[in-house]
């Protein structure tokens, strides 16, 4: 039977076209023709668990479930004979049984399709008068709330655990009666996609803890988003009540997040509640922070950078400012004359070309079918979790899928990772590459072993292959190198070269940006003056003690931020409050390159404004040009115009720097930034804080390197590097390889050190 | 001819005579005027006054922040706020009715799951300041304490016809 095979059925006395071999509930759905059902879900293998999509069909004597039956050439399908009602009545009359009809206190209640269903297909009252089953409760985590007694064990919440998150977390126990969701051993869902399980949950057994109780489906106003949290660009429902971000739910669209969400983005909106909001602009003076109003701000501003011209002043902006900020910000510092603007905080090699359209190298929907993949610096699972699910469905698929990384990360996969140290990391690059048969300074001298060879054959032989630069890759000493070195990779393999950006609008933000001093340029030529967007200056450098340093010695330091944080205050001198992600309008730029625009939905917090406009009123102060835009759709008719021949384009210089900046000697720093510290707003979520994955500052050494130490688990070091000390716990962890320690960076405990990666000394403290 | 009985008519007074017999009848009849607030009428146990929220015999609070009060009322007159509460479960941190908005339509007694707001007979009170309108939690569920007798015995006689 082929593929293509098309056959005819009749479904309710309606003709229908189908794909020979597809299951029923595909057609009826795809024809809009409603079938009943729980445990069936598109993206979820079938079950047939749930009988709830019993239908008749003819010369067929008892009722079919639809999700498990594929359609056949001639076949009659009745969905709505007194058969077919007769079975899902019968069928919900047995799901009923066991589910407690605690509607009125059920937080799905309004929005339950056990509900819906029951109302359509189940019967007026109830004949069911003995004892019901109860459960207990299980904790599984800060952000899944179970009420495991209005289970009606469809296993969707399992089956997504199996096949979409990849890790086997949520099992059942038990048969019959006593069959129940949990576990298996008392321990939290650490999955970086767990939140799912909310919405595929389809009775209120699995609901959002931080959303417990606060609020019912019908009160909300759902708008769309756009997730500021990572490159994805996942596409989001906001759920809004009384001017306040309620819940956010995934939006689906295909070629970007499917049908799911990260956790991030998910529980992130916590954080826009946070104690720490800027809610009017403040200016230090005497030491001491005073509030004062809008134009006294605006006027102090405008009188500080009025003083200064060109170099002396430069712009530091997070990744995840829109397109419409980051334009404006441009325009602010060329009319000021300096082109000093950067948004590539946690980057120290800035050596070689810059791509000018840096991108995935190819659509993120495509990513899963890849046939290989060789990624350099990356713990995608828990940078970009959406792309790191393409990848895994491509590795399921039979991709072979290659990391290259300072320290062995957690997959849910079967990979080849080649774990060495950051400078070690380089050899084995190169060694990849010789094996493919290209040259160059560093990789003539590179050995080749067997996993490089193997690497490379896998490489060659693939139709369809991707070598991606990380997150990690972007922080290494020798990014530049890196690069080169993938896209050597690249060129002899025949593979596509592509980056994995770090925040929302990495992407966007490098066709706007960097064409003055880079950052690291910036902080150690101290400037005169900064203007801050949207940063924290102890968790979003490459190298936070420098980045202190050098906004302390500068006169003035103007920062538009939606949080107040003690280093923000210590380094500032005027904060304006900025308004978060789900209250100004702007367009973000994904690792794929689609702009995707969103706005504002619910009123800043207290004196807050959108970005931009804090820029465009700056900008009318100054009496600069190109500052006449009246909304965020003007300031993006003028970017269009302007970026209008852009391409994606990962195009590098083509000499490899000579020069490698990664030390040998000593201990090495791995400075990776945690899943849950990538931004201000991620780092005030509480329910994330609260998370497995929301790593503390600490020594992360292996057992070798800490008995050589003389350490042991839990031991208080001082650590030292640059002459910056911290003092950490330490914890031993088999993934790091000798010669080596990681200390996340972007947590607390670990922001008074120098560079991510670089050398470090520990001594007991 | 017509001329000549309406003449009569206005001769005699006869249509005055007619109204003060009217006036004379009830003079006498037996009187239903009640003197309020001295004397007090009769009130139905379905009467739909001031708002009360009721607690179960043990002193728990009844209410469990369902929300469909708030869905069904058409004056939009109740704001309810809710979280877990330290035992873990469902109850509300805000009640509010605006009796200024509330037009006593008892959608929200109908609507209960477990008859915690209900309307009681009480139909005298008034404001001293506007904000006053606005019964809080524990307004209502004061009121709840003090009638609920009354409360109780008229959703019994009710129950029959529900």
């Amino acid at each position: 039977m082929s593929e293509e095979q098309t056959v005819t059925i009749e479904v309710d006395g309606r003709e229908l076209k189908a794909q020979a071999g597809a299951m029923l509930i595909d057609v009826t759905d795809a024809a809009g023709i409603n079938i009943p059902r729980f445990c069936y879900h598109k993206k979820l293998s079938v079950a047939a668990n749930c009988r709830m999509c019993l239908v008749e069909v003819a010369k067929v004597p008892k009722p079919l479930p639809a999700c498990a039956t594929p359609v056949a050439d001639g076949m009659k399908v009745y969905t709505r004979s007194p058969l077919a009602l007769a079975a899902q009545k019968g069928t919900m009359e047995f799901l009923l049984i066991n589910h407690p009809l605690d509607c009125p206190i059920c937080d799905q209640g309004g929005e339950c399709e056990l509900q819906d269903v029951a109302l359509g297909y189940g019967s007026d009252v109830s004949r069911y008068v003995e004892g019901k089953r109860v459960v207990k409760d299980k904790d599984i985590g800060p952000l899944v709330a179970t009420d495991l007694t209005r289970c009606i064990h469809c296993t969707r919440c399992v089956r997504f655990g199996a096949e979409i998150a990849g890790v086997r977390e949520l099992g059942a126990t038990g048969r019959g009666e006593h069959m129940t969701i949990g576990t298996y051993i008392e321990k939290s869902v650490d999955s970086e996609l767990s939140g799912n399980i909310i919405d595929v949950c389809p009775v209120g057994s699995l609901t959002s803890k931080p959303f417990r109780f606060q609020a019912r489906a019908w009160e909300l106003t759902q708008f769309d988003g756009i997730a500021p949290h990572d490159s994805v660009g996942s596409n989001i429902h906001l759920h809004v009540r009384r001017n306040e971000v309620m819940r956010v739910h995934p939006k689906e669209n295909e070629a970007v997040n499917e049908c799911w969400i990260s956790d991030r983005d998910r529980f992130s909106y916590v954080g826009l509640q946070s104690d720490e909001r800027l809610t009017a602009p403040m200016i230090k003076r005497k030491g001491g922070w005073t509030e004062v109003d809008w134009p006294e701000a605006l006027d102090e501003t405008a009188r500080v950078l009025k003083q200064l011209h060109g170099d002396q002043v430069g712009a530091l902006a997070s990744p995840a400012s829109t397109l419409e900020e980051l334009h404006l910000l441009q325009a602010l510092m060329a009319g000021l004359g300096s082109n000093h603007v950067e948004t590539r905080l946690r980057q120290n090699d800035f050596r070689g070309k810059a791509p000018s359209f840096p991108w995935l190298g190819r659509p993120i929907a495509e990513l899963e079918t890849v046939d290989a993949a060789l990624l350099i610096g990356s713990n995608v699972r828990k940078e970009q979790p959406l792309l790191g699910h393409r990848l895994r469905k491509a590795a399921l698929e039979g991709a072979q899928i290659s990391y290259i990384n300072p320290f062995e990360i957690d997959l849910n996969y079967a990979a080849d990772q080649m774990v060495d140290t950051p400078f070690g990391m380089l050899a084995d690059v190169a060694g990849v590459a010789k094996a493919l048969g290209a040259t160059g300074g560093l990789i003539d001298s590179a050995k080749v072993d067997e996993t490089h060879q193997a690497v490379a054959d896998q490489l060659k032989q693939a139709t369809k292959a991707s070598i991606l630069l990380g997150n990690i890759a972007a922080a290494h000493p020798d990014y530049a190198i890196l690069c080169g070195l993938a896209e050597k990779i690249a060129q002899a393999s025949g593979a596509t070269l592509g980056f994995l950006p770090q925040a929302a609008n990495s992407v966007g933000a490098q066709l706007l940006t960097g064409k003055g001093n880079n950052a690291a340029e910036m902080l150690a030529n101290p400037c005169k003056s900064y203007v801050l967007v949207g940063l924290e200056p102890a968790y979003d450098f490459w190298n936070p003690a420098q980045a202190s340093a050098a906004l302390k010695a500068a006169d003035s330091v103007i920062a538009l931020t939606s949080f107040r944080s003690p280093s923000l205050e210590q380094t500032a001198t005027v904060m304006l409050p900025m308004a978060a992600f789900t209250e100004t309008s702007g367009t973000f730029v994904n690792a794929e390159g689609i702009w995707q625009s969103f706005s504002g939905i619910v009123r800043p917090a207290g004196e807050a404004r959108p970005g931009w406009k804090i820029l465009r009123v700056l900008g009318n102060l100054l009496d600069l040009p190109g500052f006449e835009q009246e909304s965020s759709e003007e300031v993006l008719a003028e970017i269009r115009e302007n970026l209008a021949d852009k391409k994606p384009d990962n195009s590098l210089g083509d000499e490899l720097p000579a020069q490698q900046l990664s030390q040998t000697s000593g201990l090495q720093r791995i400075g990776d930034v945690p899943i849950y510290a990538v931004d201000p707003l991620v780092r005030r979520s509480m329910p994330l804080q609260q998370t497995h994955d929301a790593i503390a500052a600490a020594v992360y050494i292996n057992a070798n390197e800490a008995g050589k130490a003389g350490l042991s688990e839990g031991d208080r070091v001082s650590v030292k590097q640059d002459g910056h000390q911290a003092t950490l716990g330490i914890i031993i962890d088999s993934n790091i390889p000798d010669g080596a320690v990681r200390i996340p960076a972007g947590v607390a405990g670990s922001e008074t050190l120098a560079g991510q990666f670089g050398q470090v000394t520990l001594e007991k403290a | 001819m017509r001329a000549m009985r309406d003449y009569i008519k206005s001769l005699f007074l006869l249509e005055l005579m007619k109204g003060f017999g009217v006036t004379g009848r009830y003079l006498f009849k037996k009187k239903f005027t009640v003197q309020y607030p001295e004397e007090k009428a009769p009130v139905s146990p379905r009467f739909r006054g001031l708002h009360a929220q009721r607690r179960y015999p043990n002193g728990e609070e009844r209410c469990i922040a369902c929300k469909l009060c708030e869905a069904v009322c058409p004056a939009l007159a109740i704001t309810i706020e809710a979280e877990p509460r330290e035992d873990g479960s469902r109850r509300t941190t805000r009640y509010d009715i605006d009796l200024f908005k509330c037009i006593y339509c008892g959608y929200c007694q109908e609507s209960c799951p477990v008859d915690a707001i209900v309307e009681t007979r009480v139909y005298e009170y008034h404001f001293e300041n506007r904000e006053d309108s606005i019964m809080t939690k524990d307004n209502l569920l004061a009121i709840g304490d003090k009638y609920e007798a009354q409360i109780a015995a008229d959703i019994a006689a009710q129950a029959k016809y529900r």
